[in-house]
Order: C-alpha cells, then sequence, then structure tokens
C-alpha cells in the first residue's frame, strides 16, 4: 500500500522543468521600497506627471495597510525592503521591431516555448512578451491595429493612449482595494494592455507571457483589457520562474471592463516555480483579478490552471453589474510537496437577471495544502440572480489537505444559489484497474486526474490545453470519443 | 499456455490458497466452481497481481514466463485480462479514451506501433458490431453510472479491443439477469478461438448453459479438489456444494484410517 502512495506521489512530483536562469545584464534598481524608488520608476520608463502622482498616491496608501492574514496560508513576513523593485534586461539598443530583439531573450522564449518570431507561429495567438520589470515585444501588433484592435505592453500604453489607460486604470480594483493591489499600483513596471472596439471579434488570441529571471527581484505587472460594445476577445496569460532557493515575490493585478454585450475569455496557467521538495524557494503569487460586466448582457469568463507558486492568494472575481450579464470562473489548483493554494471567486451579483457558475477543482499530493475560498453575493436589486457553485478536492496520498470556505451573502429573494462540494481519493482499486489493462501507475493517475480536471481544461483554448496539458503530466483526451 | 503449480497465498495473516493446481491449454475454457469464501476470487487477484496478496509458495508460468515476477501492467502486456466482478468508476475519463490508452500502452509493451485515431476507431466500429455495443456508452465516463449489465458488457468489450491470450472472467455473471448473460455469453464465445483461453470464475452454472466449458474445476478451501466435464457443474447445481464437502470429508477420513 505504501508503495503505491509513493508511485501516485511520483508520477505528480515532476521535476519543474522551467528553472533555468538566462545570464543578461540587468539594470536594476537599487533593494527596497521608498518615494524615490517609485520616481525612479516612473522616470526611468519616462511617465507623464498624473501617473507619477497616482503612483504615490497609492504607495501612500500601501504604507498604511497591513498585509492581510485570513488567507489559510502560513509564509514568513516578506521584508518589502528586501526586494528589487525594478530590473530590465539590458538590451544594446533600443527595441524598434521584433527582430532586434536580443537573442539571448528571443533563446530565453524559444526555450519556454514562445516563439516571438511572428512566421514561426501557425496558431494564431499574439503574444506580449515580458521578463522581470518590462516588455521586450509583443508580436502581430500591426496585424490587430489594422481592425482598431490595441494589443501592447502597459508602458507603451501610458505613451501612447493615455487617454484610455487613465480612464480605465483602476477602475475595476481601486488603488487602495487591498494591500497587494496598491502596492502593485505604487510599483507596477509593465503587463499588457489590450483593447478592442466596438463590434470587433479579436481573430486571434491574445495572451502575455511573464517570466521572472533575475534574483531578488519582485514581479508587479498590471494588466487591463477594455472590451467595447459587442466585442468579444479571448486572452492568455502564462508565467515561468528559475529555482531559486529565495522566496520572490509576484503582485500582480488584472482588470477587466466589459461593455454591452461583449464576452471576454480570461486563461492562465499559472507556473511559477512552486519550491523544492522541501518548501524551499518558489514563488510568493499575490494577484487581484477582477472584471466588470459593465453593460447588459456581457460575459466575463476566468478560466485557471494553477500549479505553480509556493504561495497562491488569488481570487479571480466578477462584478456583474449589466442586467442578464454573466460571470464564470473554472479553476483547477494543483498543490503538492509544501505547496499553499488559497484560490477561489468572488461573484458580486448587482445587476437583474445575472447568472454565474464556479467550477472548482483542487488536487493535493504531497503535504500540501489546497483551500477554495469563494463569495457569492447578490445585492437588494438583483431580482433572479443565479448562481451554481460546484467545488470539488482531490487527495493523493495521506498528509495533504483540502479545504472549502464557501461564503454566501443573499440579499434578494428572488435568487437562487446553489452550491455542491465533493472530497475524493485515488482509489487502489482504480490504479489496479488501470494496471491490469496495462496502463502503469503514472500513466493511471494522469488518466484519473485528467479526468476529474476535464470540466475545467474543456474551457481552455486549444493553444494553452496543450501547455496545461504537459503541466499536469496528463494525456488530454485524443480525437477520438 | 499457463501452469499453476502448488500456489499458496493470502492476505495479511490469513491463508486462502493452500497449494493449487491448475493447467490450462490454448484454445481451452476452464470453469473454476466452489462455494463462498473458497478462494475463486483471490485467484483472480493474484494472477492479475493486485498487491493486497501475497504469495507465499508455488509458482504460475504464463507462456514460457514466471508471471509473479511481472508487475500487473506487464502481465496484461503479456496478454492477460482480467474481467472484474465489480469494475471500477472513474468519473471523467471516456471509455474510449481509457481504451484507447490500454490498447496503445499494451502495444507499445509488445514493440507494436501504437493506433493513430483513425485506425483506432475502425477497431472499434469493428468490435462494437460484433460485441452489438452502443456508441453512446463509450463516450460516457468510465463505467460511471452504469447500470451492472452495462458495466459487464463494458468489460466483455474490452476484452475483445484488447484481444488476450488469456481471460480470467470473475463472476461475469453476479448480478445480471437472463437477457444479459446472454449477451455478454455471446460475446464471449465470438472471441473463442484455438490460440486463446479463458478461465470462467462462476458460483453458478447457469452461465455454463451458454459458455460451454471444455473442464469445470471445484474450487474449496484453497485448493481444486475435484474436476471434470461439463456434467460435475450440473451434478454440483443438483447436490449442492455440500456434497463436496462431505466427499473431501470421507476421504481424509479413509487416509487417516489406512494411516492407522
Amino acid at each position: 500500500m505504501n508503495d503505491s502512495s509513493t508511485d501516485i506521489e511520483k508520477a505528480v512530483l515532476k521535476e519543474y522543468e522551467y528553472g533555468f536562469v538566462t545570464n543578461i545584464e540587468a539594470d536594476e534598481a537599487p533593494k527596497g521600497l521608498s518615494e524615490d524608488i517609485i520616481r525612479f520608476i516612473s522616470a526611468k520608463k519616462n511617465e507623464p506627471e498624473w501617473m507619477l502622482e497616482w503612483r504615490l498616491k497609492a504607495y501612500n496608501h500601501w504604507l498604511k495597510m497591513e498585509e492581510p492574514n485570513w488567507a489559510n496560508v502560513k509564509y514568513p513576513k516578506v521584508n518589502y525592503q528586501d526586494v528589487i523593485y525594478y530590473s530590465a534586461p539590458k538590451q544594446k539598443k533600443k527595441v524598434g521591431s521584433l527582430d532586434e530583439i536580443d537573442p539571448e531573450l528571443r533563446d530565453t522564449f524559444e526555450k519556454l516555448g514562445i516563439s516571438l518570431d511572428e512566421q514561426k507561429r501557425l496558431s494564431g495567438v499574439a503574444v506580449d512578451a515580458v521578463i522581470d520589470s518590462v516588455s521586450i515585444g509583443t508580436t502581430f501588433k500591426a496585424q490587430l491595429a489594422e481592425q482598431g484592435i490595441i494589443f501592447c505592453s502597459m508602458s507603451e500604453a501610458i505613451q501612447e493612449h493615455p487617454d484610455l489607460v487613465r480612464k480605465y486604470l483602476s477602475s475595476v480594483v481601486p488603488v487602495t482595494d487591498n494591500f497587494f493591489s496598491a502596492l502593485n499600483s505604487a510599483v507596477f513596471t509593465d503587463g499588457s494592455f489590450c483593447y478592442i472596439p466596438e463590434g470587433v471579434h479579436c481573430p486571434m488570441e491574445l495572451s502575455t507571457y511573464f517570466r521572472i529571471n533575475a534574483e531578488n527581484t519582485g514581479q508587479f505587472e498590471r494588466t487591463l483589457i477594455v472590451a467595447e460594445a459587442g466585442s468579444y476577445v479571448s486572452y492568455l496569460e502564462g508565467c515561468t520562474a528559475p529555482m531559486r532557493d529565495e522566496n520572490q515575490l509576484h503582485a500582480a493585478v488584472v482588470e477587466i471592463v466589459a461593455m454591452e454585450r461583449a464576452e471576454v475569455k480570461y486563461s492562465t496557467v499559472q507556473n511559477w516555480y512552486p519550491g523544492d521538495k522541501n518548501g524551499n524557494g518558489g514563488i510568493y503569487n499575490f494577484v487581484t483579478k477582477r472584471g466588470i460586466c459593465k453593460g447588459d448582457n456581457s460575459k466575463i469568463s476566468w478560466t485557471q490552471v494553477e500549479t505553480g507558486s509556493a504561495v497562491t492568494w488569488k481570487y479571480p472575481s466578477v462584478i456583474l453589474k449589466g442586467d442578464n450579464s454573466v460571470g464564470e470562473f473554472y479553476s483547477v489548483a494543483v498543490t503538492n510537496n509544501y505547496q499553499q493554494a488559497d484560490t477561489g471567486t468572488k461573484m458580486m451579483h448587482i445587476g437583474k437577471n445575472t447568472k454565474s457558475r464556479i467550477v472548482s477543482k483542487g488536487i493535493s499530493a504531497g503535504h500540501s495544502n489546497n483551500s477554495y475560498r469563494g463569495l457569492v453575493q447578490v445585492s437588494k436589486n438583483a431580482a433572479n440572480a443565479r448562481n451554481f457553485s460546484q467545488c470539488d478536492s482531490l487527495l493523493l496520498g495521506d498528509k495533504c489537505g483540502a479545504h472549502t470556505f464557501p461564503y454566501i451573502e443573499v440579499k434578494n429573494n428572488t435568487a437562487v444559489v446553489e452550491h455542491e462540494a465533493t472530497t475524493s481519493k485515488i482509489g487502489e482499486d482504480q490504479l489496479f484497474y488501470c494496471n491490469q489493462r496495462g496502463i502503469d501507475t503514472e500513466t493511471a493517475v494522469a488518466l484519473i486526474i485528467n479526468g476529474f480536471a476535464k470540466e475545467v481544461m474543456n474551457q481552455l483554448p486549444m493553444e494553452f490545453a496543450v501547455e496545461a496539458q504537459k503541466l499536469l503530466a496528463i494525456s488530454l483526451e485524443g480525437s477520438v470519443g | 499456455m499457463l501452469t499453476i503449480s502448488n500456489l499458496h497465498a493470502g492476505i495479511e495473516d490469513k491463508k486462502i490458497l493452500k497449494g493449487l493446481n491448475l493447467e490450462i491449454k490454448a484454445g481451452e475454457v476452464h470453469a473454476i466452481m466452489g462455494p463462498n469464501g473458497a478462494g475463486k476470487s483471490t485467484l483472480a487477484s493474484v494472477l492479475a497481481g493486485r498487491q493486497d496478496y501475497e504469495v507465499t509458495e508455488g509458482s504460475v508460468e504464463f507462456l514460457g514466463k514466471e508471471l509473479l515476477d511481472l508487475a500487473p501492467e506487464e502481465r496484461a502486456g503479456e496478454g492477460l485480462f482480467l474481467g472484474f466482478q465489480y469494475p471500477v468508476e472513474i468519473p471523467g475519463l471516456s471509455t474510449t479514451n481509457f481504451i484507447k490508452t490500454a490498447v496503445n500502452e499494451i502495444r507499445k509493451y509488445r514493440g507494436q506501433d501504437t493506433l493513430d485515431a483513425v485506425a483506432f476507431l475502425k477497431l472499434m466500429k469493428e468490435k462494437m458490431a460484433l460485441m452489438n455495443i452502443d456508441q453512446t456508452l463509450l463516450s460516457r465516463s468510465l463505467n460511471e453510472g452504469f447500470s451492472g449489465g452495462e458495466k459487464k458488457r463494458n468489460e466483455i468489450f474490452q476484452m475483445a479491443m484488447i484481444d488476450p491470450k488469456l481471460a480470467i472472467l470473475d463472476e461475469t455473471d453476479s448480478g445480471l439477469d437472463i437477457d444479459a448473460i446472454r449477451i455478454v455469453s455471446n460475446g464471449v464465445n465470438k472471441l473463442r478461438s484455438k490460440d486463446n483461453a479463458v478461465l470462467l470464475i462462476t458460483h453458478y452454472q447457469r452461465l455454463l448453459d451458454y459458455i460451454v466449458p471444455d473442464f469445470v474445476h471445484v474450487l474449496y478451501n484453497g485448493r481444486i479438489v475435484k474436476s471434470g466435464t461439463k456434467e460435475l457443474a450440473l451434478e454440483l447445481e443438483e447436490k449442492g456444494y455440500d456434497f463436496i464437502k462431505n466427499e473431501i470429508n470421507e476421504d481424509e477420513e479413509v487416509s487417516i484410517a489406512e494411516k492407522h
């Protein structure tokens, strides 16, 4: 019996494949956080005065805030003065086009399976590649611009489209929202900006790939997606980091605005370095993601596959303001070794006839701890709100934990809110059955996990499903059946 | 094909099989019958390699190899199939995908090329027609929400897809009504050939009306105590297992008497 549980563990405890470091000189700020550092970042990026003021306001507010401690995670206190807040790979000269990107950086992304060569990309995905604090290039920009779509780094957006940025930045996640969003607002260095004009169906997947490379560096990116009336966009986000013994900080903010009849699909495959077998190192992933269905009949859908990070604190949420708007949250969170994840969603029903759907699948192995935390809120005027939540946990071995914290607040009696939860273990009987059919234990575990997570995996765009499949060490269902 | 010699096995400290001998040749169908607790399902589990069971003595030769040295998936690769008494459910994993993985893993073990989607689909269509099985069943999650009859039909369908050398069917008839038994038996009969063998494990004689065995063995108290042909099964049905028990007890008394 003992042997087979180690088999199960072996099957999920794959070595982290993206732990390499790129040797490239970096242009860094000194360690620590102060008004001077913020002025330094803002000056480096040649930002307008309003942006600097916005940052300083956030910083001053952050100073008065306490780090949240309600999540079901334990980690030593982060020394915010010991973090480097700005690190940019030194490129020989200013890059005018994608062809001029430093080959070392290009290779880094090739190694991660992200080609910055437009010719090589057949799958129709436009990529914004962010390394440490800056975006190094965005593909297919010209092609997208033909339809009026803006897809560029946040730094560029601040320069080129200040009115849009000013209008929507922090309109969904206020600067003062929480400790990490305030920190992010003070020091964010890059991220992606995307704007889909009225009635445009974005012809390709837009994606940002985040890579932390430099030591002692925190990554603070800011992403803003605005979908005008009747538009559609599917957005993908991926991330990796080198293996390092110390913990590194990642505190991102993502905001989505969906106008009338607009639809935004946001998918994440989060694969930050999770730390080693004994729980040393790994990324602290403290992320605020929120979307607002501002217009009637709009829809925002979050799909996340969370496999990395030492500690995850993340609740992609939807404010259902427009009537008949729809919010969805599909999540697979895998934890093993000493990883801790506290993740879930908030669905805030404000408009009439709003609907939300939550499907959360937690897989825990090793000594890890996996918590689902969710809030379904139905306000007084949200007549006929509907919510369905399903939270399933799968345990591998007997040293891990799975927890569910569903909160429901209903202030309108026409609401229908349903919650289902299950906890299961991979059974010896299931493994033996697979073994008897010629399937070894490793493959069997992958099949069982894949089955468990299928409802969420089916939500991922094809291009991403492939990466997610590798990540869960599973073979996605073939074209048959 | 299969030679079991002096097999002793048990679970934890409990001895269940106590010196079992059995020989099965290609082309033969053997039936093992016996009362509850005789060790029928233990034999099936030990042959397939379930970990909970410990073999303390004896050997099992299968197509020239020592079966007991092989992992369960290697035994499957060598051509051993077990039709489970209680097939497990795996939510979210489609039956088709499961079978495709099984077929290809076994092909890999044998050094054959794996089947691509088109070739697999062709094979599946062929066997579906043979087994009279419905497409909708195969697109559902493996055994999830299947009726007893559907689970057993699915076992036989998998057997058809995998095409084993030796199929051990553990209580395939249990919990089935007469129509389901007929369907399952038809499936097994269609797969009988001079190159493969079947070991039926059953409590009741009625299955043997549909799958006619070449040999019938009575397993009692961890050993095969009586072997014969189809008629033995009928005799058991008529007289019940007590007649075997009495016969054995008499034998033992005789042997004790002889010693004195």
